[in-house]
């Protein structure tokens, strides 16, 4: 396997969250009920003209300029002609030789590497409806009864990311998926929701030999609907390519479709493929203008950029690369992170916590950050408790739990389950007494020169006040019983 | 009965006058044609759909409307070329594939005359999908000639023509991809004006090829034709293409030339054009010059390249344009079938007339990859170059004429299995499509029994100079023949008027 290297490039749909569809009024929308957003124009009914939608532009523009893309000061939409139910004009309207931005590049990282690749382009369409395919078993179209078709989706803004083929292996192709999927969350144009489809990617690779600057054949592998199956495909294409070339054999260019049950991929009939799409200039619209002066603007409104805020974090908070990137990768964690801050918690504290407890309450709760059942204000609260010696770091935990379970403040848990920490020296001298005397044994090995008895002793305080007792404190007391 | 209102003389100007003096109501008016209609259509055959009940009963409610609340047009009976979408009026565009589409919003330019309450008496007949010159390709039957049943009106908007010609309707609009209204307007004796790309709103207006098609109007009179095409024209958000023209429509009054230049294209008289045509157009070049103008010889040397241009062009917009009636959301759908390809296959197979194939064919090929720079893309050139041709005559010359068509009206069946004999028909017509400017056509008088069409062609948005050149040109013209309702082929029926 070392002799051969993969070549991987990305080609990324991401739904913009405009309040209207790419070229008419009709609301996007996630959820309603079946064709109650449309309109002739979304509907192709005859006559109808498409207008395109301005914030949508502008939405493109946004994540063009984060890719660092020259936004092409006129761009023109072409059409894309193919019969299918969930296209209703039989084509979309599309973008081909003169694209909205070219030749921008991403930098990411896969562990402490930082890796760029190049994008080839940014255009803009529209997305087609959805389908439901009735009465069959596997909800294909092959073998369903009949099928019906949801337009609601149908025309919602699409943009296409084109990547060229510099990643340098799955793991890499993650990465890259990932952290774009963070930068146009960031940006505030779409939410990227997988489950919704607001964000989906086709990956092409080939193979050639270690060090080589030729590209091989390349297959294109569709159907991979989360990052790891992404990883996963790749990883299986990969040795079935060095395979073939080995064996002497050539790579047929063809489409292969992710079976996510068998971790496998099978050829698309090359019926399917098959398509000449008959491009040509969209006579219904004129070119698409934008002048230097909008371009700065969009430029200038542009949030900080997740590269630019790890090496921030790192900086400012003294976090390590690993931290910040956890941290400050996507924009909803990084706010939460700052959030806590904000409320005069230690950075290093503070950023333990987001990445401990409060990650894994959203991992388990399936929820995203900032959307938890802690806000930041209350995980400050409690931190200051645990800064401020009030609550033990282990009680903290409990009163975590506790606090996700009421939906409550910290204070107010940690009263009302008695777990705040016992700094009291006189009730705790009584506690220290009462366990000193119970284990004569020990006292005389600690008095005989076995120092680190006292731990034992210090044990078994904490155990007696349920570890609610100040540890630092038990200590002091522990010591000055045994030696005074 | 309202005596002295002769529906095949009537201007809309007069019909407007006796209106607001409250001479005549709009209920009358209306009956007026209606009657014709009832008079004539089994025929002419210039309707897909006659609304007539609507029509009488908006009427009724018009004359009860009191005249300061009354819009600008109210009263007037129209005809609608069935290709602009109608809400809850059935709009075939001469297709069985539409043949019971109920449109769900209204085109824009009806929308505006609506507006101004004008009256529409129904749905004229074209070629199916605008498809055609002679109207015979629509899939309701053709419509004919009122000067001559046994010829065409025309195509594709020759119901509109037809129904004015023959008294019945007022005015019409129509639309012109390549001549679409000029040609019928020659052919039927009538005034046809298409505007300037962009001036009025498509939208709502079926696609044929969009970025040749114009909306624009039929009528009896240059002065009815600036008043309809004021009421349509304007910019619409819902048109991208659509565009304000710089001024507002004027009412022509110019009786004079003077001063102005005009030019002859020496490529639209050399070749293939009738005799009898050819005679009329000299004669109207002459009266140009006795109001004030001069007439130049000029050249546009790529006219000859616009016709095989526009045959790419057209048919591989109407091949993109055509593909959503695909029996999925509304119109025909085939019974005949098992899977999605079959359906799409029957319903296309079924619901589309051979011309309509024909040019999806050519339109589909023009496109297809390896072919793409051969023809589409060398059309657009040539299309850049014809534009070009009309930039350096217009630094020269004011306006262009030509003949409209280069022959008078044929008869029926002629040409119908003979494609490239019916293209020819919009030779003098299709560069000004290609170059997006307005063009007029008016009667300039009889080759025969049959009119002859006189075209003039202007820069872009020179709608107004226009309009006052071909209302002066008309007025020295005089043209008052009426149709005979005649069938030439049948032996001669006779006038039909009382």
């Amino acid at each position: 396997m070392s002799e051969w290297e993969p070549v991987i490039g990305l080609e990324v749909h991401v739904e913009l969250d405009t309040e209207t569809k790419m070229f008419c009024g009709c609301a996007v929308t996630k959820g309603d009920p079946p064709n109650t957003h449309t309109c002739p124009v979304c509907l192709a009914h005859p006559g109808a003209l498409p207008v395109v939608n301005e914030r949508a532009v502008e939405y493109a523009a946004r994540i063009a300029l984060a890719l660092g893309c020259e936004v092409r000061p006129r761009s023109i939409f072409h059409r894309k002609n193919y019969f299918y139910p969930d296209l209703p004009k039989a084509y979309q309207i599309s973008q081909y030789d003169e694209p909205l931005a070219v030749g921008g590049s991403f930098d990411y990282w896969v562990g402490d590497q930082k890796l760029s690749c190049r994008i080839n382009r940014v255009h803009m369409e529209e997305d087609a409806a959805k389908l439901i395919h009735a009465g069959g078993e596997t909800g294909r179209i092959a073998g369903s009864d009949y099928s019906m078709v949801d337009f609601n989706r149908g025309g919602t803004p699409l943009i296409e990311i084109v990547g060229e083929p510099d990643i340098p292996s799955p793991e890499a192709a993650r990465e890259f998926l990932q952290q774009l999927r963070n930068l146009i969350v960031g940006l505030g144009v779409s939410e990227c929701n997988m489950e919704e489809g607001q964000i989906r990617w086709d990956a092409n690779i080939s193979v050639r030999p270690a060090g080589s600057d030729r590209l091989g054949t390349r297959t294109e592998l569709k159907n991979m609907n989360s990052f790891r199956f992404l990883q996963q495909a790749l990883e299986s294409e990969l040795p079935r390519q060095v395979a073939i070339l080995e064996a002497g054999g050539t790579i047929d260019q063809e489409t292969l479709h992710f079976d996510p049950e068998t971790g496998t991929t099978t050829p698309l009939r090359s019926k399917e493929e098959a398509h000449d799409y008959r491009y040509f200039p969209e006579p219904d619209l004129v070119p698409l203008t934008a002048d230097e002066a909008w371009v700065d603007k969009v430029r200038q409104d542009l949030p900080e950029l997740p590269a630019a805020r790890v090496e921030r974090f790192m900086s400012q908070y003294g976090l390590s690369r690993y931290d910040a990137t956890v941290l400050g990768g996507g924009s909803t964690m990084a706010r939460f992170y700052e959030d806590v801050v904000a409320e005069g918690v230690d950075a290093k504290l503070a950023a333990n916590w987001t990445m401990g407890e409060y990650s894994a309450h959203l991992n388990a709760a399936g929820l995203d950050p900032g959307h938890g059942h802690v806000t930041a204000a209350r995980l400050a609260a409690l931190l200051r408790l645990v800064a401020d010696g009030e609550v033990s770091g282990t009680a903290a935990k409990q009163v975590f739990a506790l606090m996700i379970e009421e939906r409550a403040e910290p204070r107010d848990v940690v009263t009302r389950h008695d777990l705040g920490q016992v700094s009291d020296t006189a009730e705790l001298e009584a506690v220290v007494a009462s366990v000193i005397a119970a284990h004569p044994a020990q006292v005389e090995q600690f008095r005989a020169g076995k120092e680190q008895v006292a731990g034992f002793f210090v044990g078994q305080v904490m155990r007696a006040t349920q570890g609610k007792a100040n540890p630092q404190l038990v200590s002091e007391l522990v010591r000055t019983a045994l030696t005074g | 009965m309202t005596a002295g209102l002769d529906p095949l003389r009537l201007t809309a100007r007069d019909a407007r006058r006796l209106l607001t003096d409250g001479e005549i109501a709009a209920s009358e008016l209306v009956k007026t044609y209606l009657d014709q209609i009832a008079r004539v259509e089994d025929r002419v055959h210039a309707f897909v759909l006659v609304t007539a009940d609507n029509a009488a009963k908006y009427a009724t409610e018009i004359d009860q409307e009191a005249g300061a609340t009354r819009g600008a047009l109210a009263g007037l009976p129209t005809a609608i070329k069935d290709n602009m979408v109608t809400e809850g009026v059935t709009t075939t565009c001469g297709s069985r594939i539409l043949g019971n589409y109920q449109p769900v919003y209204t085109a824009t330019a009806v929308r505006r005359i609506w507006g101004d309450h004008i009256v529409m008496l129904g749905k004229s007949n074209l070629d199916e999908f605008a498809m055609g010159s002679s109207t015979e390709n629509s899939a309701f039957g053709p419509t004919r000639n009122p000067w001559d049943l046994s010829t065409v009106p025309g195509g594709s908007s020759g119901g509109s023509a037809a129904a004015v010609a023959a008294g019945e309707a007022l005015w019409a609009l129509g639309s012109d991809t390549g001549g679409s209204i000029r040609q019928p307007a020659a052919l039927c004796g009538v005034v046809g004006m298409k505007p300037t790309y962009g001036a009025v709103s498509r939208y709502g207006l079926i696609a044929f090829a969009s970025s040749l098609d114009q909306i624009g109007p039929l009528t009896r009179t240059v002065y009815d034709c600036a008043l309809l095409l004021r009421g349509i024209t304007g910019h619409d958000p819902c048109d991208s293409t659509s565009i304000a023209l710089p001024g507002e429509i004027e009412l022509p009054a110019a009786e004079r030339l003077d001063g102005l230049r005009f030019g002859i294209p020496t490529e639209y008289v050399s070749t293939g054009i009738e005799p009898g045509v050819l005679e009329r157009f000299e004669q109207t070049v002459t009266l140009i010059e006795e109001l004030g103008a001069t007439c130049v010889e000029i050249s546009l040397p790529h006219t000859e390249y616009a016709l095989p241009a526009y045959y790419i062009i057209a048919p591989a917009e109407a091949s993109a344009n055509l593909a959503r009636f695909d029996g999925v959301r509304y119109g025909y759908r085939s019974p005949h079938a098992g899977d999605l390809t079959e359906m799409y296959e029957a319903t296309r197979g079924e619901g589309f007339g051979a011309e309509v194939k024909r040019r999806i064919m050519i339109g589909t090929y023009a496109l297809s990859s390896g072919y793409y720079d051969a023809y589409y893309g060398q059309a657009q050139k040539v299309r850049t170059l014809v534009r070009r041709d009309f930039d350096t005559a217009f630094a020269q010359v004011d306006l262009i004429v030509s003949p409209t068509s280069p022959t008078v009206a044929f008869g029926l069946g002629s040409r119908t299995d003979d494609p490239l004999a019916m293209y020819q028909s919009d030779i003098c017509t299709i560069p000004v499509n290609l170059a997006g400017l307005p063009a007029i056509s008016i009667p300039c008088g009889l080759a025969g029994h049959l009119p002859v069409g006189f075209q003039i062609m202007g820069p872009a948005y020179s709608e107004n100079l226009l309009l006052a050149a071909a209302h002066a040109l008309e007025g020295a013209i005089g043209f008052d023949a009426l149709p005979t309702f005649a069938d030439s082929s049948a032996g001669a029926r006779g006038a039909d008027r009382r």
